[in-house]
């Protein structure tokens, strides 16, 4: 791999808090990472603020949240300086996110396909039968079934793998140079599940995209991801090759909070009584 | 033996003219734990919304402790029967704080101790007591999650539909929370029935587990079956070998 050219997105030192009236919340404490070509996989437990780093490199992190960086750039360009509304155009045209709740991010009273054929047309120049078209196929891409028939239902009427491929349909039609998928597969069975992650897989190879695919399934981060980052209370507490990530013969150099998330999951064949879960050290966060 | 607690016969259901759920048969006893995982879009959530009683639009027969269920179920049926929805945003009003989401269950139906039982629900299921006054879009989606649980432990139900109920957890919390179900079930002789699609999940807490495709039960099998990787059909040997991750040709 030839990485000597300009990431497609550098971050320095990113922080969101929340100023609440209770004090406030530290929702990401000084993360730095830089993304390529690649797919990136981020995991870390529940509030780890996965999300909110997703969010802050949109800039959609919802008030009363504040977004601070030394640097955050988009292909060399600072996205912290650049107008709003140069910035808004970047969002979904060259750097998408495929949010982790997808009916909440979908419009309850319009069709998901009408909404997915809506977001082709903002980006591309195409009358409504020719996005009528790209949307069926892109349904088809993510293995729905019927594309027809799911194209006229409105998201209450899909199941929760489907909403979220209609999601991941969306997000891709607009074909980003980054694409932040925030937990996009949890809904899906194991195969379509493998489908799914087939299509990012070749539009990263293919289209040279760049994939962040934040998830708290480990093996399938360490089967699907080049590199993986293992985030703790806003802070990242290693970056490895994902391959590593559960490989016994590097265990050694591992986190402890990595070890312990690795120590809670059942594995099929060996029966478990009481699963093991996580004593947290304060020290991790010093 | 005692009798079974859910008796599912020949249920079907259909939305319009596609049929989603066809002939599906299975029986659950009082006390066990009976998983369903299977293809996206087979009719999973359908019929634990039928059992639930939030689908009236169903053909076949529907036993829960012993009674014939009618299509509309009365208010101690929605007490006893609690649901745990997939999709944790849905379920919870978004202006409603979480003491709300969780006092409003046990107002409607007339349970006393509010303070203390809302106190131990969230302790329950590990939220600290500070987040009592958040409202859900304040919360990371697995918080989301929590507090759908929390807020059917409240009604301490004695069969409970858990779709999904994992699936936008952190594996931390997952054990947290799979430890604490496998608790009250021994505690309380709860009955189950888990939707989920991580086979290691279905295989940590269920004796037994329903296979479906395209609306049918595919194969029925034991945990054990499951664990030996040996059931009998292709598509369930399929999910099985999905689920050792993801393999890069070439
Ligand atoms: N509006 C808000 N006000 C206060 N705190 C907030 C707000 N939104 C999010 N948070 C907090 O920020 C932290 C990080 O949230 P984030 O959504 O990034 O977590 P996450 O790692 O994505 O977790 P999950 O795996 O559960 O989705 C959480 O502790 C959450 O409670
Ligand atoms: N209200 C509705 N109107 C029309 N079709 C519906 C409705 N609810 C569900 N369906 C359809 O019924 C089928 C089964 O949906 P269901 O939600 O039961 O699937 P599932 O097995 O739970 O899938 P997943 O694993 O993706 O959650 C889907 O094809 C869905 O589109
Ligand atoms: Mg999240
Ligand atoms: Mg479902």
């Amino acid at each position: 791999m030839s990485q000597a050219v300009t990431p497609l997105l550098e971050v320095d030192n990113l922080k969101v808090n929340f100023h609440t009236p209770t004090g406030i919340v530290r929702a990401v404490r000084g993360l730095s990472f830089s993304l390529g070509r690649e797919r990136l996989g981020i995991v870390g437990e529940s509030g780890s603020g996965k999300s909110m780093t997703g969010r802050a490199i949109l800039d959609l992190i919802p008030y009363p949240g504040e977004v601070l960086a030394d640097r955050m750039l988009f292909r060399g360009e600072d996205l912290l300086t650049m107008p709003k509304a140069t910035r808004r155009k970047l969002r979904g045209r060259r750097i998408s996110m495929v949010m982790q709740d997808p009916k909440f991010s979908l419009n309850p009273v319009m069709t998901v396909g009408d909404q997915i054929a809506e977001a082709y047309r903002v980006h591309h120049k195409a009358n409504a039968r020719e996005a009528r078209e790209r949307t069926l196929t892109m349904l088809e891409a993510v293995q729905i079934r019927e594309p027809e028939r799911v194209y006229a239902l409105y998201p209450h009427e899909v199941s929760g793998g489907m909403g979220q491929r209609v999601m991941i349909a969306m997000m891709l039609i607009a074909e980003p140079d980054i694409l932040i998928a925030d937990e996009p597969t949890s809904a899906l069975d194991v195969t379509v599940q493998l489908q799914v992650l087939k299509i990012l897989d070749d539009l990263v190879t293919s289209r040279s995209m760049g994939l962040i695919f934040i998830s708290h399934d480990l093996h399938l981060v360490q089967s699907f991801c080049d590199r993986v980052i293992v985030m703790y209370g806003g802070k990242a507490m290693e970056t490895m090759p994902a391959s590593e990530l559960a490989d016994p013969s590097a265990m050694a150099r591992r986190h402890p909070y990595t070890l312990g998330l690795l120590g809670c999951l059942p594995e099929l064949g060996k029966p478990k009584g009481k699963l093991s879960t996580l004593t947290r050290d304060p020290e991790w966060l010093a | 033996m005692s009798a079974p607690a859910v008796i599912v016969d020949r249920l079907n259901v259909s939305f319009g003219s596609s049929h989603v759920v066809r002939d599906v048969s299975f029986e659950v006893a009082e006390g066990e734990s009976y998983g369903i995982v299977g293809e996206s879009g087979s009719g999973k959530s359908t019929v634990l919304r039928v059992l639930a009683g939030l689908n009236q639009e169903w053909g076949g027969a529907v036993t829960i402790f012993g009674k014939a269920q009618p299509k509309v179920r009365d208010k101690a049926f929605h007490r006893a029967v609690q649901m745990v929805f997939q999709d944790p945003y849905g379920s919870l009003h978004p202006k409603k704080t979480l003491d709300d989401a969780l006092a409003e269950p046990l107002a409607i139906h007339g349970i006393g101790d509010a303070e203390r039982r809302i106190a131990r629900a969230l302790s329950d299921v590990g939220l600290p007591s500070a987040f009592r006054y958040r409202y859900p879009h304040q919360l990371s989606g697995g918080q989301r999650q929590r507090v759908a649980i929390a807020r059917a432990l409240v009604l301490e139900p004695t069969l409970f539909l858990l779709d999904e109920p994992t699936s936008a957890l952190d594996v931390s919390i997952q054990a947290e929370v799979l430890n604490l179900l496998q608790a009250l079930r021994q505690e309380r002789k709860l009955t189950y029935i888990l939707v989920s699609h991580d086979l290691a999940v279905v295989g940590h807490m269920c004796e037994r587990l329903m296979v479906m495709q395209h609306g049918q039960c595919v194969e029925e099998m034991s945990a054990a079956t499951l664990s030996a990787r040996k059931p009998e059909t292709a598509y369930a040997q399929a999910l099985l070998v999905a689920s050792e991750g993801f393999r890069r040709q070439g």
